[in-house]
This record gives C-alpha cells, structure tokens and sequence, in this order.
C-alpha cells in the first residue's frame, strides 16, 4: 500500500486496516469481537441492499422517502435512525459491563484500546446519532402540525440536515469495517487527541463525523426557530401554543448558540492534527484548558437540547391522560425559557477540577444549583396536572410517571456535583457516570419513547401493541434501576470511569448487578423491536385513521392519521389553547369547510442525499488523507448548491379537487366511526373518535 | 412625502452619512495607534469604544436595524445573541486568565 | 400591514415590489439566525485567540508581525465595498433595469478581489519572514481568524459572482432579489467582523 501511486490514490489505508485482517494476525477475543462488529455492519448494508432490490423498492424508496421534503417523511427517517444507533450503542453498552463484570484482577476479554473505543462509540453515538435525531425527528413530525403549518420555513434545508446527520452516521458505521475509532472518549480532549499521542485514524472520523452531525444540527435550530416565529396558523399567539412547540422553540434557539461552540472546538484540533497548528498541543504556546472550556461551552447547552424536547412530550402526555388542562401554563413556558437560557452560563461544572481558583467554581457551582428550580417547577406543574384528574395509565403515562421518580435522583445527585468541594472527590468516578445516565435516561430516553408510542398513530394510521409497550417499559426502568444504582455505590467507593480492568474485589458484587441490569436494558430493546412487528402485523385490527386515538388537545389531532401531505385541507383559525379540545366539547370539529383551494408544496429533491453522501465521502477522504476525493467532494458540494440555486421548477400544485376527495374521504369515516369511551381507547374498538363525554 | 423618488433619496442618504461616519471611526482609531497620545490601557479603550459605535452605525445606516418598532424582532435577536456571545467570550477570558495566572 | 413596514433587517424591498416583499419575510430572517450562530463562531475564535496572545513560546510577537499600512487599506476597501454594494441594492430597489445594479455589483467584486488579494499577501509577506501558523499558538490563533474572515469574503465574492449571472440569466425574479438581499447581509456583516478584527488583533497588537 505504501508503493508506487496508491498512497495518492488511497491515501493511509492500509490492510491493517480492516478488523479482519487484525483478527487473522491476532486472534484473541477482542479482535473477534471487532471483527464480528465489522462483519454484521457488511452483513446488514448487504442485506438491506438484496432485500430492497427483492421487492423492488428502490424507486418507492428514492421518490416516496430519501427525496421527499415533507417534515413528517423527514421526522420518520430520524426516528428510524436513532433506533438503529440505539441498538448498536445499547450493544457496546453490554459489552463494557460485560468486561467490567469479567475483568475484577483479569483481563476480561475486551483489550484495553478496544474497551476505550467502546466508551467512546457509546457516548458519541447516544448524544449525536440517538438522542439528537430521536428529538429532531419527533420536533420534525410534531411542530408544523400543532403550529398548523403545512411545513417547515425551510423544506430543503431540512432534507439537508437529515442528511448531513445519516452522512455523519454513516461515517460511524464506517469506522467498525476501516480502520478504528478515537479512544478519547466522547468529549475528545487533547492533547490525547492531538497526533502526538494518537496519530491514527480514529480521532479524525470523531471529529467529521462531529462536524457533519454539528452543521446539520445548527440548521436544524435555524429552520425551526423560523418555522415558529414566522408560521404560525393565524390566531395563535406565542401563549397558545402548546407547551410542546414552547420547547421546539427554546431547544432551536439554543442549537443556533451552542452548536458553532463544537464546531469551533473540533475545527481547531482538526487544524492541530491537519496543519501543524498549535491551539491545543503540550508545546509552542498551545493552551488544552481551552478545549475543555470550548466543548463545555456547547457540551452544557447540549444537555438541555436534549432534555427540552422530552419535557415537552411530559407536557403534552400528562395535560392528555390525565384528561385535564395542563396547570400552570404560564409557568412552563416561563421555565422553559429560563431553563435554556441559563444552560448557557454552567458549563465550567464540568471541569471543576481544571485549576480555577475556588471564587470561580462557587460561582459557576451555584449557578448550576439554580437550573434546579425551573426544572422543579415543570416538575410540580405536571404533579399538579395529574392531581385531581383521571389519570390513565397507558404506556406513554407510564413512561412520564417513571421519569419523575426516577429523574428527580438523578437531579438530586447533580445538585451534590454542583458543589465543587464534593465534585473533586468523585471527579472521574463512576458516580459522574451513574448521573447523567440517570438524568438522561429518564429524562430524554422515556420522554422519546412515550413521544414515540404518542405519535405513533398519528403517523403511521394505527396503534402500536400495548402489552409488548408495557414490557418494554418494565425492562427499561428495572434495567436502568439494575445497572445505574450500583455505579453510584461504587463511585463513591471510589471506582474510576471508563477502565477496562478493577483491582478491588469488593466492587465485584455490584458490578455484577449492573451487568445483568445491561442485559435487562438489551432485552428492552428488543420488546420495542418485537413490539413494532407485532403492531405491524396487528395494523388492521388497529387503525385510528379517524385521527384522535388519546382525546387529545392540540391541532395534530384534529386530521387524519396518518395527515395527508399538506397537513391541512384548509389552514385553521386558532382562538385559544388547546383549540382542538375546546371544538370537541362545542362540536365545532369534523365539519367541511366552505371552500377547497389549490395547495402549492415543494418538490423533491435529490440535493438532501447528494449533500449527504458528499459530505460523508468528503469526511471520509479527510480521515484517510485522501486529498483527491476531499477536493473533488468540496468542490462537488458547492456546485450543488450553486446549480440548486438556479432551479426555478421546485413547486408542485395539488389541486382544489383533490383536497377535497382526500378530505371528504376522510370526513366520511369520522362519521362511520364509533366515538370510544377512554377506557376502551388501548382495545381495537378504537377507531379514532373520541367520545365527548357530556 | 412618500413619493417613490423621496424614499430613493432617504435610503441613499442612510449609506451616505453611515459611509462617512464609518470613515470617520475608523480614521480616529487608526490615528490613535499610529500616533500615539494616551496610554497604552486608555487607547486601547478608544479602540474597542470607536468600534462599538461603528458597529452600531453599520447596523443602523446599512443594515436598517434599529429601534423602530417594526425592525424590534431583529433587534431582539441581535440582543440576544449579543448576550450569548458575551456571556460566552466574557466568561472564557476570565476562566482561561485565571488558569494562567494560578498555573502558567 | 403596510408595505413600507420594516419586515426583515437589510434593505426591505417595501412599496417597489410589495410581493417578494412579504415572501423575503422568512427567507432573510432566516439568513439572519445564521448570521448569529456565524457571529457566535467568530466570537469564540476572537476570545481563543485573546486567550492565546501570550502564546508566542518565544517567538514572533503581534507588534514585530502586523503592519499597520497594509490593515488601514484593507479596512478601506473593506468598508467600501459595504457602501458600494448598498448603491447596489438601492439600483435593485428602485431601478427598473438592472444595468446599474450588475454595475455596482462589478465595483463591489473588484473591491472584494483587492481586498482578499491583499491579504493573501499579507499572509505570504508573513510567513516569508517566519510568522507561520504553526510556530506558536499566538500565530495559529492569528491564521485561524483572520483566513476565516478572508474565506468569508472569498465565499461572498463567489456568491456575488453566481448573482450576477443569475441577474442576466433569469432577470430579477422574486428569488433572485431575495439571494441579493441575503447576500447583503453577508456582506455587511463581513464588514463588521472586520470592525472587531482590525481593532482586536491589528491595532491591539500595535499599541505600543
């Protein structure tokens, strides 16, 4: 590989390379494992290939989805992509407290270099390719419907930000098949990462595929931040929206501000690595204490974008099983601003330990101590919300009952890390590690979930199983109990993070613990999985296509389920909050309206996924120092966009006629429906239709 | 007074005199450094003071940003932002002067 | 909802042409938001490279590599070029031709061309005399910045160029008055960065 033309051509790739080759030259079970990894992303890639070729999909898959600008088609894919990630970052999870259980004075079987791989994949992935497309996916479906809007401000720039993210992801499915990952963790800090100590491939996949995912998650802010203040149905002022698109819009506004932060952060090593520069390294005046304050700078605020969102699903599913107004309206939209605004002035807790002076820490330490009392105030409006209603308790209930038990430890114990004196004897302990995941799970995944088993039908035109969501529900709280409770036990032991191997026998037991909650977890994954079969199998028996399976509130629920492409027939007059609910109750919904217009939408277009997979093969040519492709893909993306800029055919016109068949179809079987009393709303007797209770 | 020709006239006068006030900012700050009057801390006060005013003057002059009511939106977002920003440089200066002073 | 109302920040095309007026609404506002996560991009390297002025690990200082001269043109082409390109956008508000706009248009680009081919010189004058990025972090703060601002403007010359044929191609259209209109904000606030960049490196680093 190094003779001749093929370094030009190929630029560092080696056979070494390949984990196969690793595993042949040295079979011990951690390059087997690799391999193995590797190997199931060839098989999938493969498999998904014969199978959409078998059933001759692909121009349905080209046409109907990749090159669609519809921001439900959009919120769908991200969806679909934050479950693929979940599961292979949920697996890597297993591995890790499999090796920890193993390695008690052993080696376990994961190699060190291997392991430290593994935390860093699970941690990028969760944050940047589960969490952050699981949200922008649920904000994507969800926003323009309850604004009343027929789409996002900026369509193809929304397909572009998809893209970009499965570019991104994409490039993360490509370290386990060429060459390896960075081993410096999530958060990347030099000079580790700079090429004096880690010279390979690794660092630069993490830090484009980073930027890729970063610039699509800016855009993502921009488009929605625009979408609400500019699209908003006539009649809804900022104070009737629902609490939902109140956290869409705080969440966008703080990706605007706390993303160019990471790409600033990331660009600088990248400088580092690529030309010599000297921001972060040991020597020639670099200064490393400034990473960490550049990626906190983004690294706090992320956070909070991805805890808005969910608390705004709580809102939304608590306001509609527990058959009640929301309480305390004001209050959340109030809390919700304060929340994102002072996520912005904490980030120095996480590196309480750099060296500041004690004045510096108390000051950031008691800052970060206030950010609990928005977030106890959502808390009890939710409470409040619940009292005195009739509470029901479907599996996105359960979700957001086990989120406020569950999350409030986990508050707890980031209020014992806000102190600095305490967080230097933990600093870089499991306990750290319990914390957030007992933030973020309860808080982010349950929220995601319970928005996903929320929104299903609306989606999709059917319920999904009930009883398979109750088992995925049981195995993701007893599994999250089982394996995070112990890493707070013995951090305060004092275990460190992120090792591969332990040398005190007594943390063997609670490691065991955790172990098996990790199983627990895995098989969680695997009832959501089971549980979309059996709903899709099930689909018939299931069907809402009335479109109101829950009594719901808000507009989304006043459509067809799944919505035609254009959401609304005609654009709807919004005289107060929760209008869908309050039309219920005056029986002023389901009613024709006088007139049908012609509704212009956007085309598709193919700029999304050729942006995409430009972007991704461009990140590729950087990490393997293949200068041909990285000048070919630059230039490639900026005529894209140049030739993009001079198409003038980009809308399509869906005439008056067509509207009004699509609506009146659907009128037609509101009126075949049954209303349903709540009781019978998870049986198949639910058709839609919600019976007003008088 | 709404003539089309007059708001021609009004708009072309907002570049003009932003032009010449942009000049003029620039010059002194310029002349400030080349020929040096005031101490090292004041001038550079002068400096940094010069360049927020003809910030300010772009915004205004060319880029029609304002305190009219109808130009509010983007003047609270340009706040906010501003406010972001500061929070964001302000505090990386103090945190990063204070590790240099305790460790380098 | 008058047509002369101020409804997005740059040049509103108001009372001339009241359609594209209410369709730029969102678009520029949009361009804007970008603008603020671009100006948060700037503002952490402007503070990065605060932090990194005493980085000169014993080499080049800030007084021993700027020029005073050559920072005081640039400034002036610069600022020209933002007065120039609002003639521009008056001739697209109230010309009913476009000759004079292409013709600003003209005058801007070559002011952004001198403007860029300057600082490259500048950056080659550098480091032929050994002020290069990589001898210390004070100078790789220095060329993270300053090329960034100059790529900026490379970036908006490009754009500047693809609207002039545009103008030619397709005359003025709703959309390519909104492009202009987007493209007037880059500009100026390309100038306004360089407000901070003169005053924070250039003549920061020349007080004596």
């Amino acid at each position: 590989m190094s003779q001749g033309i093929w370094p030009a051509v190929l630029g560092r790739f080696d056979w070494t390379a390949l984990p196969f080759v690793r595993a042949w030259d040295n079979p011990t079970a951690s390059e087997i494992i690799g391999a193995g990894a590797a190997s199931m992303v060839i098989i999938g890639a493969v498999v998904a290939i014969v199978l959409i070729t078998w059933l001759g999909k692909w121009k349905y898959l080209w046409s109907e989805w990749l090159t669609s600008l519809d921001h439900k088609k959009i919120g769908i894919m991200y969806v679909v992509l934050a479950l693929v990630m979940l599961a292979r970052a949920l697996i890597e999870a297993v591995l890790m407290r499999m090796q920890q259980g193993a390695a008690v004075n052993s080696p376990g079987f994961i190699s060190p270099d291997h392991f430290s791989q593994l935390f860093t994949t699970h941690g990028t992935i969760m944050i940047f390719f589960m969490a952050m497309p699981f949200l922008t996916g649920i904000i994507n479906y969800v926003t323009p419907l309850q604004i009343g809007a027929r789409d996002v401000a900026f369509p193809l720039l929304n397909s572009v930000s998809l893209w970009l993210t499965g570019g991104a992801a994409g490039l993360m499915m490509a370290s386990l098949v060429i060459g390896r990952f960075s081993t410096g963790g999530w958060s990347g800090y030099p000079p580790y990462t700079e090429l004096a100590f880690s010279p390979d491939v690794g660092p630069d996949y993490w830090i484009w595929a980073l930027t890729l995912g970063s610039v699509g998650s800016t855009l993502t802010g921009l488009n929605f931040a625009v979408t609400i203040f500019k699209m908003r149905a006539p009649g809804m002022h900022l104070m009737r929206m629902t609490l939902f698109v109140w956290t869409a819009l705080c969440t966008s506004i703080m990706m605007i501000f706390a993303m160019p932060p990471l790409t600033v952060a990331t660009a600088l090593l990248a400088l580092d690595r690529y030309l010599g520069f000297h921001f972060f390294t040991n020597d020639l005046g670099g200064n490393m204490m400034n990473y960490a304050n550049l990626f906190w700078l983004f690294g706090h605020p992320e956070v909070y974008i991805l805890v808005l969102p969910p608390f705004g699903v709580y809102s939304e599913v608590v306001s509609t099983f527990s058959s009640k107004e929301l309480y305390g309206y004001t209050s959340l939209a109030i809390a919700t601003m304060a929340i994102a605004v002072l996520s912005f002035t904490v980030w120095l807790h996480h590196f309480f330990t750099m060296g500041q002076s004690a004045d510096i820490n108390a000051v950031f330490g008691i800052a970060t101590m206030t950010i609990a009392v928005p977030t106890g105030v959502k808390l009890y409006d939710w409470i409040w919300t619940m009292f005195r209603g009739r509470v029901r308790f479907t599996v996105p209930m359960l979700y957001s009952l086990a989120f406020m038990m569950t999350f409030v430890i986990g508050g707890a114990t980031g209020i014992m890390l806000a102190m600095p004196p305490l967080d230097f004897l933990v600093h870089n302990t499991v306990f750290l590690v319990a914390h957030f995941h007992n933030v973020i799970i309860p808080g982010v995944l349950y929220g995601l979930l319970a928005g996903y088993h929320y929104w299903f039908p609306k989606a999709f035109g059917f319920r999904l199983n009930e009883k398979w969501g109750r088992i995925a529900f049981g195995c993701w709280v007893v599994g999250f109990y089982l394996a995070f409770m112990p890493l707070y036990v013995l951090g305060a032991a004092g275990m460190a993070r992120r090792t591969q191997e332990v040398f005190e026998p007594a943390f063997r037991p609670w490691l065991y613990i955790a172990g098996f909650g990790a199983l627990v977890l895995l098989a969680a994954l695997a009832a959501l999985f089971v549980q979309l079969w059996v709903s899709i199998r099930e689909r018939e028996a299931n069907r809402v296509t009335a479109g109101d399976p829950w009594d719901g509130r808000g507009l989304e629920w006043s459509i067809s389920a799944p919505p035609p492409e254009y959401n609304y027939a005609v654009i709807p007059q919004i005289r107060g909050r929760d209008p869908f609910y309050a039309g219920k109750r005056k029986d002023e919904c389901y009613a024709p309206p006088a007139h049908y217009h012609d509704i212009t939408m956007p085309k598709n277009s193919m700029t999304g996924p050729v942006i995409g997979i430009l972007g991704a093969a461009t990140a590729f040519g950087l990490v393997w120092h293949i200068w041909w492709l990285v000048i070919l893909g630059v230039l490639a993306i900026v005529g894209t966009v140049i030739a993009r800029s001079f198409a003038r055919d980009v809308h399509r016109i869906i005439p008056a006629a067509e509207v009004a068949w699509t609506d009146m179809t659907w009128l037609r079987t509101v009126a075949d429906a049954t209303p349903i009393p709540r009781q019978l709303e998870t049986s198949s007797a639910n058709q839609g239709l919600a019976e007003i209770a008088t | 007074m709404s003539g089309p020709n007059e708001g021609k006239r009004r708009e072309m006068w907002s570049y003009v005199i932003g032009y010449v006030l942009a000049l003029a900012l620039t010059g002194v700050a310029f002349a400030a450094v080349r020929w040096p009057t005031f101490a090292a801390t004041t001038t550079l006060a002068i400096v940094f003071g010069l360049a927020l005013v003809q910030i300010i003057v772009h915004f205004r002059f060319f880029l029609h940003v304002s305190l009219a009511k109808s130009s509010r939106d983007d003047l609270q977002l340009v706040l906010f932002s501003m406010l972001i920003v500061a929070l964001m440089v302000s505090g990386t200066i103090v945190i990063l002067a204070n590790l240099r002073h305790r460790m380098m | 909802m008058s047509t002369n109302e101020v409804r997005h920040p740059g040049l509103n095309l108001g009372a001339t042409d009241e359609v594209t007026h209410e369709q730029a609404e969102s678009a520029v506002f949009g361009f804007w938001v970008f603008l603020m996560s671009d100006a948060v991009i700037f503002a952490l390297l402007f503070a990065t490279y605060g932090v990194m002025l005493h980085g000169t690990a014993g080499g080049p200082t800030p007084a021993a590599v700027y020029k005073i001269g050559s920072a005081f043109i640039e400034t002036m082409i610069l600022l020209t070029s933002s007065f120039t390109f609002g003639m521009a956008s008056i001739a697209m508000k109230h010309e009913t031709g476009y000759g004079r706009l292409l013709a600003w248009m003209v005058v801007t680009l070559a002011l952004g061309f001198a403007f860029l081919g300057m600082e490259l010189h500048d950056f080659a004058t550098m480091i032929g005399n050994g002020d290069y990025p990589t001898r210390s972090g004070f100078l790789s703060a220095f060329f993270a910045l300053v090329p960034l601002h100059g790529l900026h403007v490379f970036f908006g010359s490009l754009w500047l160029i693809v609207m002039m044929v545009q103008v030619l191609v397709f005359g003025l259209d709703a959309r390519v008055k909104i492009n202009i209109l987007r493209l007037g904000l880059f500009w100026h606030f390309l100038d306004i960065v360089w407000i901070v960049i003169f005053s924070v490196v250039y003549l920061q680093g020349l007080i004596a």
